[in-house]
């Protein structure tokens, strides 16, 4: 079943000349690519740079404009992912194509030939298969209770199971703890040595250092850099490329004295979506000019912890307020007109309205200072978009279109926009910079730090340490939906802070620590 | 209350459920499949106008079922175009087929109302087993679109559960884009079960003209068919609890009826609104068990599938 054939020289794959289009963006302009067999090789670009596009021509989600797929010697026009799917080639989208009442078994063979679902033999097949490519999976058990990283090695067994020997990997690190990622390069890499070929596309660096052959890079839906030898081309290269000039990271930073606490959480308390507690008598202050930032593995509270502080989430116990106003019951608006910003980790849904225009989505906040009597007025509110548009260097096409065609890193340059404009005194950001491009980062970055020099109090959440290690005055660590402990960024061990975020807290800081006897680390 | 009085109901709660079953059935297997099909009660009537008219023509009532059930498919694919393929709002178009079916029922049958019909489904005696006592008379003497209703169920059941077709078909009701990517056609899958189920409210009108009634009249199916889209709701998309659903359901059906000739003094039109209530009911006890786990409904129900949309 390995995928080296008979032919065992010349490409796997090979794109060339591919050119995409969609209404208003160009998201592919003749790039190429070529993967060779029982490899691993990055596709590397900024968001918006065309790397989801191409793989998504490649397999068979859309059809390109223009340009040639060559699959293993012979040209394929794919009409369908089935098409694409029989010539060899598997997808592990970046979000899952799982249906989540099924189960693993049910959807590794959802894709497969027969007539007839026999519900024993194919979950003792599927176990086999996992088995021999070591993908911990349990076959019975419903996709929706799975963790993110057993959901991705379900996408991984589906297309082993229809036999892909070409598997391309959108972002597949997103979703993953460090240690889960360390796992998935390890899969790969056995499943390059059985002659299957990889694509990984990431704007991670240290991953594609980590475990690719080969790099590609595209740049505005172009190949700038193709087939690079990753050991030898260097991280430092690869990052230049990306970004067409030389990436420029967000210093520390300078220190000043905060002033007043504006926000002030005392003992909050809340129940997340599964009726168990979430958020756990959470103590925090954040004062005037200071960056807080709170760090944990996804799903510790995080979220709950930011709907409860915007009003979006009712709390169970404790209480919050703004420069001493108490808002514990307060309603998202009034949240808002005390001075509350919010940047949600969820910008498409939360934030902004995807099927609504860019004016629309600008003047949601502030629709009342658009109209006159019961009425908006078209052009105030297309004024104060075409500002917010200009000022945070939004790139749009129409601004009457729908936001949804907006790239990540522009949709959430007009989110924080909208949300910083109206001179917020606390700013709420959920992973601020997570999916944008090395530009974006330090847009937004830079943005927060304008925040703190100008008074603001910011509480940022993220999964990014080295964001919070760089951006945050104090950082607290969050586990099991409480702070377990605190830290001076500037001095704090990472190992300590990693320890704390997985539980294990020893006596490193004056938040409420809960030590783990069972569990200590070395 | 007399002996054959209490059998009568009992065969008419039977026979009822099965009217229902039918078209629930038909309405559960488009659901699954994602496309909510409001245009049930249209469907039926043409599928009832039809077969009667059929019935006229030829004289055979196998034939009027088969041209029953063809004609519902037929009214099913209007709605399949609109929503599977052009992706337009299935509760609109549903609601307009209901009209159309009704409208188009009425103006197809108007010669037709009032004439004895040409070919009945006459209810078969099984051997034996119609002489047992009480279950008997209730069971095993009912018109033949009573047991094909009963293997409906079952067959819908086993594909749906035990085929790969009956998994792809769920999948495009959980997950298009996974269906699709899976390799399966969502619109094939789609407009296939979108079909089926419009075959099957077809069955279901036939079976009111060819042997209930049997008699076309405009207004026949009397908002049979709206029962049947709760009842899908009510037996939370499983073909067994749809059954049993449609035995209650029908069984009020029957009672209605009867309630003056048993001298119950309650009024039939309070009954009428007990599988509405019921289904209420049901909706409530589901939105409150799914804060732990997922909704029995189909995830990606009532929502168009476009490959290429960003």
């Amino acid at each position: 079943m390995t995928g080296a054939g008979v032919l065992t020289t010349g490409p796997a794959v090979e794109l060339l000349g591919i050119w995409k289009r969609f209404p208003g963006v160009v998201a592919n302009a003749g790039a190429h690519l070529r993967v060779e067999r029982g490899s691993i090789h990055a596709v590397l670009g900024e968001n918006g740079a065309g790397k989801s596009t191409l793989m998504n021509v490649l397999a068979g989600v859309y059809r390109p404009d223009e340009g040639e797929v060559w699959v293993e010697g012979a040209a394929h026009r794919f009409r369908t992912p089935a098409d694409a799917l029989a010539a060899g080639i598997g997808m592990v989208h970046q979000e899952f194509r799982l249906v989540p009442s099924f189960t693993v078994a049910e959807n590794v063979v959802l894709g497969a030939a027969g007539r007839l679902l026999r519900r024993q033999a194919i979950e003792d097949e599927v176990a086999a298969l996992a088995d021999r490519f070591g993908l911990a999976t349990q076959p019975d058990r419903p996709v929706w209770q799975l963790s993110m990283g057993e959901r991705q090695r379900v996408e991984i067994l589906k297309a082993l199971w229809r036999d892909a020997r070409i598997l391309i990997l959108d972002e597949p690190t997103a979703v993953l703890t460090p240690a889960e990622a360390d796992e998935l390069g390890a899969v790969l890499r056995r499943m390059a040595d059985a002659g299957r070929s990889v694509i990984f596309i990431s704007h991670k660096l240290h991953e594609v250092t980590g475990f690719c052959d080969e790099a590609t890079v595209l740049r505005r839906g172009e190949t700038v850099a193709a087939s690079l030898p990753v050991a030898e081309t260097g991280a430092a290269e690869l990052a230049s490329l990306m970004v067409g000039a030389s990436p420029v990271t967000t210093g520390r930073p300078p220190p000043h004295p905060p002033g007043e606490p504006l926000l002030e959480v005392t003992g909050l308390s809340a129940v997340g979506d599964r009726g168990l507690t979430a958020v756990d008598a959470v103590d925090l202050t954040v004062r005037a000019g200071e960056i807080v930032g709170i760090a944990g593995v996804a799903g510790n509270g995080q979220r709950e912890l930011c709907q409860v502080i915007t009003g979006l989430r009712p709390s169970t116990g404790g209480r919050v307020s703004l420069a001493g106003v108490d808002l514990t019951r307060a309603s998202p608006r009034t949240r808002f007109r005390a001075g509350l910003g919010y940047i949600p980790e969820d910008r498409l849904g939360v934030g902004l309205a995807p099927r609504l225009s860019v004016v629309d989505n600008a003047m949601l906040r502030t629709y009342a200072e658009h109209r006159r009597g019961p009425l908006l007025v078209a052009d105030r509110a297309a004024a104060h978009c075409a500002e917010l548009v200009e000022r945070f260097s939004v790139r749009t096409g129409s601004l009457d279109d729908p936001i949804a065609g907006l790239s990540g890193g522009n949709l959430q340059r007009l989110l924080v926009g909208r949300e910083l404009s109206e001179h917020p005194r606390v700013v709420v950001a959920a992973q601020p910079t997570r999916g944008l491009d090395v530009q974006g980062v330090k847009f937004i970055q830079d943005l927060l730090i304008a925040e703190r020099g100008a008074g603001v109090a910011v509480l940022l959440i993220s999964e990014d340490l080295d964001e919070l290690l760089t951006l945050a005055d104090r950082l607290l660590v969050m586990h099991d939906g409480r702070i377990v402990g605190e830290f001076d960024p500037n001095t704090a061990a990472r190992r300590e802070i990693g320890e704390a975020m997985v539980g294990h807290v020893r006596a490193s800081g004056d938040g409420p620590s809960r030590p783990d006897p069972a569990g200590e680390g070395p | 209350m007399s002996e054959a009085s209490l059998i009568g109901l009992l065969a008419a709660t039977v026979s009822f459920g099965a009217l229902l079953y039918l078209a629930a059935l038909g309405e559960m297997v488009s659901e699954k499949a994602g496309i909510l099909n409001l245009g049930v009660e249209g469907m039926m009537a043409m599928g009832a106008v039809s077969g009667f008219m059929a019935a006229l023509e030829f004289g055979n009532p196998w034939l009027a079922l088969l041209i029953a059930v063809l004609t519902g498919a037929a009214v099913a694919l209007v709605h399949g175009w609109f929503t599977v393929v052009l992706g337009a709002e299935q509760v609109v178009s549903g609601l307009s087929l209901t009209i159309l079916g009704i409208g188009m029922a009425a103006y197809l049958g108007k010669n037709a109302v009032g004439r004895p019909p040409g070919a009945v489904l006459a209810p078969v005696d099984w051997p034996v087993l119609s002489d047992i006592r009480w279950l008997g008379p209730v069971l095993f003497r009912q018109s033949p679109i009573v047991y094909m209703a009963v293997a409906v169920g079952v067959v819908a059941w086993l594909v749906l559960s035990r085929t790969r077709i009956g998994l792809a078909l769920r999948a495009a009701g959980e997950s298009a884009s996974t269906a699709d990517a899976a390799g399966h056609s969502v619109v094939g899958l789609r407009l296939g079960a979108v079909a089926v189920g419009g075959g099957l409210a077809g069955a279901s009108g036939a079976y009111l003209t060819l042997s209930i009634t049997p008699q076309w009249a405009e207004g026949i199916t009397a908002g049979r068919g709206w029962i049947a889209v709760a009842l899908v709701i009510f037996g939370a998309w499983r073909p067994g609890r749809v059954a049993l659903g449609a035995l209650l359901f029908g069984g009020t059906l029957a009672l209605k009826t009867r309630l003056q000739t048993f001298g119950v003094d309650f009024s039939p039109i309070l009954l009428s609104m007990l599988p509405y209530l019921l289904t209420i009911g049901v909706l409530v006890a589901i939105s409150i068990r799914s804060r732990n786990r997922p909704s029995p409904a189909p995830a990606a129900l009532g929502i168009a599938y476009r490959r290429e949309e960003r």
